[in-house]
């Protein structure tokens, strides 16, 4: 299943390529990300939303401006900044002006301060970047730029709203708070703390420690360790599979509270917690899969799974990116010249078919939208994941989450 | 008190867990002088068979089925593969197992893809068996444990007190003397590989429902196995058994108890320097014992290899 649909990225591959020369006017997207490694499954599942995304939203609607048509172009980065760096620089070679990637902020910390410097020194060819999964808040405070557009809420955002429905359950005394050992766990724990404080200064905060990145064999001792602590809830930001043996860890050895997650769905994770995860299992994120919030992201849904059988939407914001993008162009009247089309993002305000309003905030160029804490269950799930019956359906909403956090970005425009 | 209990139970599961590991290979070590880097990528593959066959026809089946198909396999690969490669001496040997390790990996990948799979215990074992003080201790370990003990014991047997495991103890030290008296020792060899590859595939086959079912599963435990052995001695299986109970109690009661190293420094008598940030020792000071558990076994290995280099239990030198 998966060499075919290498096979196919390849061949997609050595078709654009040829194909540039054909239609030149399409409007190409890079796409940098991990489509081999250890994360080749993240990589490949966006890739393919993007590429749906492209030919549904824009292609098959008669393209932007006058016609002209969105063309995904793969580039495989390894999750390596260094990689990424060169693909963006082979990118940028083959005219490439606008460059969308997600996976690890630290390749998104790179590419943007490649981009910010290519842009200065070369004029005639900027590029912009499109963040549609890197969280880490620092690439929308201090090390913001114009080229720089992030369509998910980041990590404090997230912890935001994510403490708000927290605060509002009266049933949570005690909190137990653990993440790998790593910049991004320990901004989760630091966000968590000051949130916690702020908004409940009454919840105990019984357990704050990181494990070990991708080290631990079996998470039953920090299991123990929740459970002695009497906590009612528990916050991490684990993902891949130190989440999911952290989450059957703490399930399994008699855990009954909720455990609130960042990345606890897709990529075989849903299915794996199956029966385990219901009831416990809560996720903080942008757009709505279940219910489907409208009629035309339901059918948009369908034709997904109709293309990918196998396939999960789980960044619902990919839609976004390519929407707004179509949209920033058609305003903008071109798309040879970023800088209107930055401009046209800046501040727009997008009606998103997952139910939600964006609203690409322009200090920052942080996308404001409503956020969602899911809960992992098999009941009233329209889509579920890894068709496994099981899938994510909305309990809560955060209506324009983080519209007025502050941030310290100083933006330079050209 | 009470989570004393519990960690010596959640200790002796992965205790017994690794020791169904390095069973098989300190048996291979110690008979044919192969490190078998592979030999961790077998108990993912033990694993995925019993998820596969799991899926048609439930996990009882999967776990007599899945640990049989490993085990051919790796008599396939000592017969087809080792034995050429041996002649060649050590060195290429070693290389062999790394690739064939990188290769299963591969493998398991292309099949199943990098998803984890969901692969979970049998219905029937879905309960909670008692708690101690809130602690649930699931059926499943207690499974785990009786499933482990019962391997030692059997093996145990067969190596001790039958024909068949005096040949094999006998082709362990004196492997020329064994074939001048007739018996077909590459056989023994073959079979050895196959059993120590099959008892791999048994502990995949009851780890995977709880430790995940991932590509990533062999190189997790593939290291601390081989620690495991260094410990208790090659070829010991008694040096397995102890070291495997010795390395899951430590790493289990390290990552349960916050013991920070600044209480100890304080205790000895030094004094925490007023401004953390500023201090040279900061990073000595912010020591956790959970933070450090999982390099204790290393810890372990070197110490032991510098006082004890032939291990807890074994005869010769590593």
């Amino acid at each position: 299943m998966r060499n075919t649909t290498t096979l196919g990225l390849t061949a997609a591959l050595a078709l654009s390529v040829s194909a540039t020369a054909v239609w030149a006017e399409n409007i190409k997207i890079a796409f940098i990300d991990p489509l081999s490694g250890p994360f080749a499954s993240t990589g490949t599942n966006g890739l393919h939303q993007y590429e749906f995304a492209a030919q549904t939203m824009v292609n098959d609607k008669g393209g932007v401006l006058e016609g002209d048509m969105f063309e995904i172009v793969p580039f495989d980065n390894k999750v390596s900044p260094k990689e990424s760096l060169i693909q963006l620089q082979v990118a940028i070679d083959q005219g490439i002006r606008f460059v969308a990637q997600g996976n690890s902020s630290g390749v998104a910390h790179a590419i943007t301060e490649a981009v910010e410097k290519h842009n200065k020194r070369n004029p005639d060819s900027r590029v912009l970047f499109l963040n549609y999964a890197a969280v880490d808040p620092a690439l929308t405070n201090d090390k913001c730029n114009f080229w720089h557009f992030r369509f998910d809420a980041n990590a404090d955002i997230k912890m935001d709203a994510l403490t708000d429905v927290m605060a509002e359950n009266e049933d949570i005394a005690k909190v137990y708070i653990i993440g790998q050992d790593y910049s991004f766990g320990k901004a989760v724990a630091a966000a968590a703390v000051a949130n916690l404080g702020e908004k409940r200064p009454d919840i105990e905060i019984v357990g704050n420690e990181l494990h070990p990145i991708g080290k631990v064999k079996d998470f039953t001792p920090y299991a123990r360790k929740v459970i002695a602590s009497e906590a009612d809830a528990v916050i991490t930001g684990n993902w891949g599979s130190d989440m999911l043996g952290l989450g059957k860890a703490i399930i399994e050895n008699g855990f009954s509270g909720p455990i609130y997650t960042y990345y606890a769905a897709g990529s075989g994770m849903t299915g794996a917690f199956g029966e385990t995860g219901k009831g416990a299992i809560r996720l903080v994120s942008e757009g709505q899969v279940n219910p489907p919030p409208t009629d035309e992201a339901k059918a948009y849904y369908e034709a997904f799974l109709a293309k990918y059988p196998d396939g999960n939407i789980d960044q619902a914001r990919i839609s976004n990116v390519i929407g707004m993008l179509a949209q920033a162009i058609n305003e903008a009247g071109t798309a040879t010249d970023v800088v209107a089309v930055a401009n046209a993002l800046e501040g727009m305000e997008y009606d998103s078919m997952w139910g939600t309003k964006i609203y690409m905030r322009p200090n920052d160029h942080q996308a404001i939208q409503n956020l969602h804490i899911n809960a992992h269950t098999d009941e009233g799930v329209t889509f579920d994941y890894d068709n496994s019956g099981f899938g994510v359906v909305s309990e809560s909403m955060i209506e324009m989450a983080g519209m007025d956090s502050p941030s310290t970005c100083d933006m330079k425009r050209p | 008190m009470d989570l004393i209990l519990v960690n010596l139970i959640d200790g002796l599961v992965t205790g017994l867990l690794l020791f169904m590991l390095s069973a098989g290979l300190t048996l291979i070590f110690s008979m044919m002088g192969v490190l078998n880097f592979a030999h961790a990528s077998f108990y993912m593959l033990g694993a995925y068979f019993a998820y596969q066959i799991s899926l048609y026809l439930g996990f009882w089946m999967g776990l007599l089925i899945a640990p049989v198909i490993v085990g051919i396999a790796g008599a396939g690969v000592e017969r087809y593969g080792l034995r050429r490669v041996h002649q060649y001496g050590h060195v290429p040997e070693l290389i062999f197992t790394f690739g064939l390790a990188l290769l299963i990996e591969e493998i398991v990948q292309f099949i199943w893809g990098k998803n984890q799979m969901p692969y979970s215990p049998p219905e029937i074992l879905q309960f909670t068996l008692f708690s101690i003080a809130g602690n649930a201790i699931p059926a499943y370990k207690i499974f785990m444990i009786c499933m482990s003990m019962g391997i030692f014991i059997s093996l145990l047997f067969v190596l001790t007190r039958t024909r068949v495991g005096m040949v094999i103890q006998a082709a362990l030290s004196y492997p020329k003397t064994v074939e001048a008296l007739g018996h077909n020792v590459p056989l023994v060899f073959m079979g050895v590989f196959g059993v120590g590859t099959a008892l791999a595939g048994v502990a995949g086959v009851i780890a995977g429902p709880v430790l995940g079912t991932f590509p990533g599963m062999a190189f997790l435990l593939g290291s601390i196995v081989f620690v495991t052995i260094v410990i208790g001695g090659l070829g010991s299986l008694w040096g397995a058994l102890v070291a495997s109970l010795l390395i899951g109690w430590i790493t289990t009661f390290a990552a349960s108890y916050n013991v920070a190293m600044a209480d100890i420094l304080m205790a000895v008598g030094f004094e925490q320097p007023i401004d953390l940030s500023e201090s040279a020792w900061r990073d000595l000071w912010s020591l956790t014992l959970p933070q450090i558990g999982p390099i204790l076994p290393y810890l372990l290995m070197v110490l032991i290899l510098v006082f004890r280099p032939y291990g807890l239990f074994g005869k010769r030198d590593v």
